[in-house]
């Protein structure tokens, strides 16, 4: 249980894929226009990253040390494939926007990283689940910077959430503010720099707020401590 | 009578920040008069939105890291920022132009990280840069000329373009780009630009009404007047002659080559070096003291890339000009430049 919540907490916040091991940052930075690109994508990612961990969770005892990235690839590939036939017959409009970017989700450092570092060394269950939820912290970034750019670029929400959700979707399109001119440095991929590092930023000011309330009781408790030694 | 030891260095300059910063933001007064003079007051309004627009956010900024706000402003940097910025921009771009860009220079560019001292870039031009990027329509959209107008804008008339976009009698800033002609003006850097890619040869692009007879009309003028603040900055020691120098040696040098190569798509030196903000840059936005490389044979280098990358871009590139892009892609550089090029410590190393 207690590893279940571990993988839980890492995933979504202490190892967040983007926020703090950085990787898989291309997809993170090239396609989070909008949040319906950003939600696409995540989606996609997060099912390759169930997908590849379980299998290579299964494989992983059959697998000789030596080639095991090779195979990892091959069966990381196979689920990007899956994944985007899947996007090409059911969500054809989002299967354009993305583009290049699906078939890309093979060399996404973040699935090879955690096939790699959990998935060959522990049982299937907690690599379905470490999977899942790296997944989800690596969409909920995506999410979160898609809001931004969306916003502050054209000043909507959820445009073109049809393209992924169906034609009822449309409805979902919020328009906060209109301007005449876009912000177009929000969308351009400066724009998607610039706001993952204000993220990470954020995530460190939280973390850093965290630390403080934590540390200062047990400090309180400590008498004066003289030093015995000099420092050099 | 008690005598005190004081360590060394025993000459000091009496140069203070402030003094510095406020010395280089006066040296900009002939050009902004010659930017009046040519393209009408609306450069004034845009200065007093960009001075009041970084002192507000260097205040917020200052309030946010719990520092005091005082000695921050009135070290002059974040003016000086503003002024640099609202120089660069359209004169009658609209207010949340300047907006944005102090913000963005003040609060992402500088303070975040870590304030005067610290920025890798040139805040005013990473600014420019992005609302040049982000904007191009309104930062493009340069009046021609007084002269050349085919309806004077009063002072209340730039007024009311800037804060909503039409004058009172309902004009928009596109139709009053309109010429006497009838033909919407642009720059006389982005007309030569046009015009050759449309294969006129440069004497033909320069039969039009934005041109003088060597330079753009009115460009040149004020690009001699920030000469003239760049010689008394020069004069006064508050920067030193290294970037500007190899700047314009090095502009002139390249631009040169282009005309003996192709003389009828190149529009020679002098064309270069008085269109556009080349003095301004040479003298106002390259030789800032924090971004800009601090060892004198680096400072030599820094000036002579910039100059190569504005040529590069104004001729093969796809914006008119480049001062801005080529300081923000020098001061990347700076770090190397620095890195190769430390003067020998005395009394350490060979000599040969």
């Amino acid at each position: 249980m207690s590893e279940l919540k571990t993988l839980y907490k890492e995933g979504l916040w202490g190892n967040n894929p983007a926020l703090v091991q950085l990787l898989g940052l291309c997809p993170l930075l090239a396609v989070t226009s909008t949040i319906t690109n950003a939600l696409g994508l995540g989606l996609a990612t997060l099912l390759v990253l169930v997908g590849s961990n379980i299998t290579v969770s299964i494989v992983r005892n059959w697998v000789p040390k030596d080639i095991r990235i090779p195979v990892f690839v091959m069966i990381i590939a196979g689920f990007v494939t899956i994944v985007q036939l899947l996007m090409n017959a059911y969500t054809f409009g989002l299967y354009q926007s993305l583009g290049i970017f699906i078939p890309l989700i093979v060399t996404n450092c973040a699935i090879i990283g955690r096939a790699e570092a959990y998935a060959s060394k522990n049982p299937v269950h907690l690599s379905a689940f470490d999977g899942l939820m790296m997944g989800l912290g690596f969409m909920l970034v995506l999410v979160v910077l898609g809001a931004m750019r969306e916003l502050i670029g054209q000043g909507t929400l959820f445009d073109g959430a049809d393209l992924l959700l169906g034609p009822w979707a449309s409805v979902l399109r919020i328009e906060v503010f209109s301007f005449d001119s876009q912000f177009l440095l929000a969308i351009l991929p400066p724009g998607a720099f610039l706001g993952l590092g204000l993220l990470i930023a954020a995530k460190n000011v939280i973390d850093a707020q965290i630390k403080s309330k934590q540390v200062t009781p047990p400090e309180a408790e400590k008498g004066p401590r003289a030093r015995v030694t000099s420092l050099t | 009578m008690k005598l005190t030891m004081a360590s060394s260095p025993h000459n000091h300059s009496h140069k203070s920040v402030t003094r510095l910063m406020l010395t280089v933001i006066a040296a900009c007064i002939p050009g902004v008069i010659a930017q009046v003079i040519f393209f009408g007051t609306g450069v004034l309004i845009q200065l007093l939105l960009a001075l009041v627009c970084v002192s507000a956010f260097e205040a917020a900024i200052m309030l946010m890291r719990k520092r005091s706000i005082w000695p921050s402003l009135s070290d002059g940097s974040a003016w000086l920022t503003g002024v640099l910025l609202a120089i660069s921009i359209p004169p009658l771009a609209p207010w949340w132009i300047i907006v944005i860009g102090c913000l963005f220079a003040i609060v992402i560019v500088k303070q975040l990280y870590g304030g005067l001292g610290f920025n890798l870039f040139n805040p005013a031009m990473a600014a420019y840069v992005l609302l040049l990027v982000s904007f191009p329509v309104q930062m493009t959209a340069w009046l021609p000329v007084t002269e050349l107008l085919d309806t004077n804008i009063t002072f209340s008339q730039q007024l009311s373009l800037i804060f909503s976009d039409f004058t009172a009698l309902g004009y928009s800033l596109d139709q009053l780009r309109v010429g006497i002609d009838g033909s919407t003006m642009a720059t006389p850097l982005d007309t030569l630009k046009t015009d050759i890619a449309h294969s006129l040869t440069v004497s033909e692009s320069m039969q039009k009404p934005v041109f003088d007879q060597w330079v753009g009309l009115g460009w040149g003028w004020v690009n001699l007047a920030f000469l003239l603040g760049g010689l008394y900055l020069l004069k006064t020691k508050v920067i030193n002659w290294h970037i500007p120098v190899s700047f314009i040696a090095s502009l002139s040098l390249c631009a040169a080559i282009g005309y003996i190569a192709s003389p009828g798509t190149e529009p020679g030196v002098v064309f270069h070096l008085f269109s556009g903000a080349t003095m301004l840059g040479a003298f106002f936005i390259a030789t800032d003291p924090v971004s800009a490389a601090t060892t004198n044979r680096g400072r030599l280098i820094y000036g002579a890339a910039i100059g190569l990358i504005v040529y590069l871009i104004r001729t093969f590139g796809g914006f008119p000009d480049a001062i801005a892009f080529g300081v923000l892609l020098i001061n990347i550089a700076v770090p190397l430049i620095d890195y190769y090029t430390q003067p020998r410590t005395y009394g350490h190393g060979a000599v040969k």
